[in-house]
């Protein structure tokens, strides 16, 4: 960035940010120039921020007193429940944390997806994004085992033996993860330390996701390049943070809402059942957020095509900046894939339903088509749309919401359509 | 904003839905007057106490409680008998201690710190004394069923006559509300099995409905203290949230555009 021109007043600040421009640093993220028209679904971003820290901090506390041990790990977490001081809020916090850290993390994927902030210049973003959304994945999928109630143990067993799918070397490779012929003691003992591990992976990828946004600056509901940086910017603090203050409150309360009055809705009450490898669940279902790629992992009948089918859905979307040949950013100025566009939201949230149901008859059908047409969505209507849609003619600036063309006559169109998703 | 309300509220409302959609039941299940539920939600001790001595006389034969100390019993926001009571329940156990000095194992009354006693040595030495079914633990039990406090409720009175052409084997008995229908626990609760202390008349709902109660507070022995503080965080960011609101209109009425 250019404001290396940033002098600190005091004698201090000048000789400490000689040496290490920590203050230039916090210069630029308060003076940080962002579109003045973001609306509130660009506050995810903070909000991930802040369910990040939370889950770090309530898990260093959590993991003082957990013990990863196939014998003691279910009785430490009800000791963590009962004796600890406020040990059942610092569970219940990152319990549920986990799963509104999920909430966000997808408003802020499909607020990318509706005004096209994966599209130059911000491909690097976008792929540090899916980065740590696969990351994310992992941790939690992992701290789910952590509890060793049945639907740790099971839901481990059922992910873990994806990898037996691979060929050859697919039985070793599960083997090697188990650290025996089963999920057991190794294999919880391992998962402790990487849940640990990844959420500061995570955090480093942040930091990195963050960079990459501060070189081109945040896109916008117009999705159109800055202008004038005076019209068009407000300045981070204090017009953002306010704002992020904001909305991060009343996600808070939706949170507070899991935490206090139902903190088990999330969750599966098999879980409460201590880990017994001889008996096997009804139904094994992983976390809500994870049923999408559950039911398309379900939905081919083949267990390795059925593994690769699940993690192109998710390594398809790093494609997605060259997938999408349109110019157009926002969805706002592309009437047609407005329409896919909500019909990708409906298939996955169809995809999440049936990932929920048991993979047989109706349901299975539903969640064939539903894949067959996520991945239709990313490789046929999006590279063709972006040839034949008619886009809407751009404003001239953000500041200027006026538009050319036909459209001149309606000045309140576009403040109307930036609000609007 | 107000957009933003609705959408938020759109998608939490389809994940709500989605959860209760999963959680449907094939037989609707019986349910209460839980003291315990909504956001004000409370034990009645009288019914903890009630539903102790329930536990105690009818339950703890078969079924522990590893996870409750005898001191939970005088705790806030249980069932709150005095010290003096919770000391005088623990004494009636017999607890395994030791070593002693030379080496020995040996039993003595217990005492508040210790957890329950347990009905059995190990769980082999239960099954073999249940038909090989193991009477679950049931410090948590209520948390590890669908349903919750409704179902372990449901399936205390769900025993019935199995229907016509239905065969069960020897120490099965048919339940409408178990998950298979088929449970080896026979109908635990009878009119007038306990004599309550306070009174009250012993029927069976009455003791399912007080040993329920128990159960979900050995489940969630903080829940009252969870639903105290509840309501002062969700109305503090409430009130919080009202002030930053127009802090924020007026820091950004400093520029023309809305908020």
């Amino acid at each position: 960035m250019s404001e290396h021109n940033y002098q600190p007043k005091s004698k201090f600040g000048k000789w400490f940010n000689d040496r290490l421009p920590l203050l230039t640093l916090a210069n630029h993220l308060t003076d940080y120039p962002t579109p003045k028209n973001l609306n509130y679904w660009w506050t995810f971003g903070g909000i991930l921020t802040f369910c990040l820290i939370t889950q770090i901090i309530t898990g260093l506390v959590l993991a003082m007193h957990y013990i990863a041990h196939a014998d003691l790990a279910f009785s430490s977490v009800e000791h963590i429940m009962r004796d600890v001081n406020y040990g059942w809020l610092i569970r219940y916090i990152h319990a549920n944390g986990a799963s509104m850290f999920f909430l966000a993390v997808y408003i802020h994927i499909f607020r990318s997806l509706f005004y096209g902030s994966y599209k130059s210049p911000r491909e690097i973003i976008w792929i540090l994004g899916i980065m740590i959304y696969l990351l994310m994945m992992a941790a939690a999928f992992m701290g789910y085992v952590l509890p060793w109630g049945q639907m740790s143990f099971w839901g481990a067993t059922v992910i873990t033996n994806l990898f037996s799918a691979i060929p050859l070397v697919g039985e070793s490779i599960t083997t090697w993860l188990w650290g025996g012929y089963s999920v057991d003691n190794p294999t919880l003992t391992r998962f402790f330390t990487l849940h640990y591990l990844i959420p500061f992976l995570i955090l480093g990828l942040v930091v990195l996701h963050i960079w990459a946004l501060h070189v081109p600056g945040n896109n916008n509901p117009i999705g159109i390049d800055i202008k004038k940086p005076s019209k068009d910017t407000v300045s981070f603090h204090p017009y953002i943070v306010v704002k992020d203050l904001f909305a991060l409150l009343l996600f808070l309360i939706l949170f507070a809402f899991f935490v206090f009055y139902s903190p088990n809705v999330l969750g599966h009450a098999d879980n409460y059942i201590e880990a017994n490898p001889l008996v096997t669940p009804a139904h094994i279902v992983p976390e809500w957020y994870l049923l999408p790629f559950y039911a398309i992992l379900r939905s081919i009948p083949d267990k390795l095509m059925g593994v690769i089918a699940m993690l192109s859905a998710i390594l398809i979307l790093a494609a997605l900046p060259w997938l999408d040949t349109s110019k157009i950013r926002s969805a706002v100025f592309r009437p047609l894939y407005k329409q896919f566009y909500w019909i990708l939201v409906l298939d996955v949230l169809i995809l999440g339903y049936v990932g929920a149901m048991p993979a047989e008859g109706l349901y299975l059908l539903i969640a064939r088509i539903g894949t067959a047409y996520y991945f239709a969505h990313f490789l046929i209507i999006l590279p063709i749309l972006g040839k034949v849609e008619k886009t809407l003619p751009l404003p001239m600036s953000i500041s200027e919401p006026i538009l050319g063309g036909s459209l001149n006559a309606e000045p309140a169109r576009s403040k109307e359509n930036s609000q609007k998703l | 904003m107000l957009k933003f309300v609705k959408y938020f509220s759109l998608i939490f409302f389809l994940i709500s839905g989605n959860i209760v959609n999963s959680a449907e039941n094939a037989e609707k299940l019986l349910t209460t007057d839980w003291t315990f539920k909504g956001p004000f939600g409370k034990f009645d001790r009288a019914s903890l106490q009630r539903g102790y001595q329930v536990y105690q006389e009818v339950c703890a034969s078969c079924h522990s409680l590893k996870y409750m100390s005898y001191r939970n019993l005088s705790e806030e926001g249980g069932p709150e008998f005095s010290v003096q009571e919770a000391k005088a329940i623990a004494a009636n156990f017999e607890i395994l201690d030791g070593p002693n000095p030379e080496g020995e194992m040996f039993t003595r009354p217990a005492r508040l710190s210790d957890k329950f006693a347990m009905p059995y040595a190990n769980e082999e030495e239960a099954k073999s004394a249940n038909g090989g079914a193991y009477p679950p633990d049931m410090s948590v039990l209520v948390k590890a069923r669908k349903g919750g406090a409704d179902y372990v409720y449901s399936v205390l009175l769900g025993y019935e006559d199995p229907p016509v052409g239905m065969k069960l084997d020897d120490g099965v008995h048919y339940n409408k509300y178990m998950y298979g229908n088929k449970i080896k626990m026979p109908a635990p609760l009878s009119e007038g099995l306990v004599e309550y202390a306070d009174g009250t008349s012993a029927t069976e709902q009455q003791m399912a409905k007080d040993v329920v109660s128990f159960l979900m507070w050995t489940a969630e022995p903080h829940l009252e203290q969870r639903h105290k503080i509840g309501f002062r965080a969700i109305v503090y960011l409430i009130i919080l949230s009202i002030l930053v609101y127009f802090s924020m209109k007026k820091i950004w009425s400093r520029i023309e555009t809305e908020v």
